[in-house]
């Protein structure tokens, strides 16, 4: 049987409209294609947090930079790719926000977030930046944020 | 909806009724500058009422654990009410439920200060 797939892409500001839009647009999605409320609200949030790691961390809100959010979905999966034009992400320099001594850090916690909502978490350097792939499997068992980090 | 919040004393103990939604930027900040006015005015017995509050991030979790940290640090103590189930997994997940003081009724939350 065919897969169907669909795909969309928007380049959007460095601004925190960017950061609503990406969250509006991923329980837009989500919805439809028939996640649970549960899935919707963790996919959204990670989304959100994606672009928040864009828009703030990669892009430092420089009005010059650019941030593309593109979907992707077909009958098994729901793939969300965000990239910046940051200076990098140093996967190594983020602490476990788990560990006693971080757990009253007021910051640390959204690659978490995503990594414990969304199925596969990949996140790799690109020429201009980094690009943060996210991907929720249709009514597939949650795999506890599986990480592909390179 | 962005955030609101509304504060009240019960028996000499602060109680903000938050309501919408605490993320990175106007709710965060929100958050923030009542906590801070409220030290600053003295009031060090804080009661943080989340119940309508349906929706927070990664910078609003922060916020929270700020609020916590700097009354701590100025000699007051802050609680968390009326969680929404969203909320409650959230601070589950980051492990944050053991170090708030998470309360489930108000009178308790009050009568819980020393």
């Amino acid at each position: 049987m065919a897969m169907t797939e669909h795909r969309v892409s928007y380049t959007l500001d460095s601004s925190l409209e960017t950061i609503d839009s990406a969250e509006e647009k991923a329980t837009v999605l989500a919805t439809e294609m028939g996640f649970s409320e549960d899935e919707v609200m963790q996919i959204s949030m990670a989304v959100r947090e994606a672009a928040v790691n864009a828009v703030l961390h990669g892009n430092g809100y420089a009005p010059d930079k650019k941030v593309t959010i593109s979907f992707e979905h077909n009958d098994s999966d729901l793939i969300i790719i965000i990239r910046d034009q940051g200076k990098g992400l140093d996967l190594s320099r983020i602490p476990d926000p788990l560990a006693p001594e971080n757990l009253l850090k007021t910051s640390g916690r959204g690659i978490f977030l995503m990594r414990s909502f969304m199925d596969v978490v990949e996140i790799r350097p690109t020429q201009t930046g980094t690009e943060l792939k996210l991907i929720k499997h249709v009514h597939g068992p949650s795999a506890g944020g599986k990480e592909a980090s390179q | 909806m962005s955030m609101k919040v509304a504060v009240r004393q019960v028996d000499g103990v602060t109680i903000v009724d938050c309501s919408g939604r605490i993320t990175l930027g106007e709710g965060s900040v929100i958050m923030r500058d009542t906590v801070r006015d409220l030290l600053s005015k003295g009031n060090k017995k804080i009661v943080l009422n989340l119940a309508e509050v349906n929706y927070i991030d990664s910078s609003g979790i922060g916020e929270l654990v700020s609020a916590f940290t700097t009354t701590k640090n100025q000699g007051g103590e802050l609680k968390l009410l009326n969680l929404t189930k969203k909320v409650n997994d959230l601070l589950q997940i980051t492990k944050l439920y053991t170090v708030f003081d998470v309360k489930d009724d108000e009178a308790s939350a009050v009568k819980a200060f020393k």
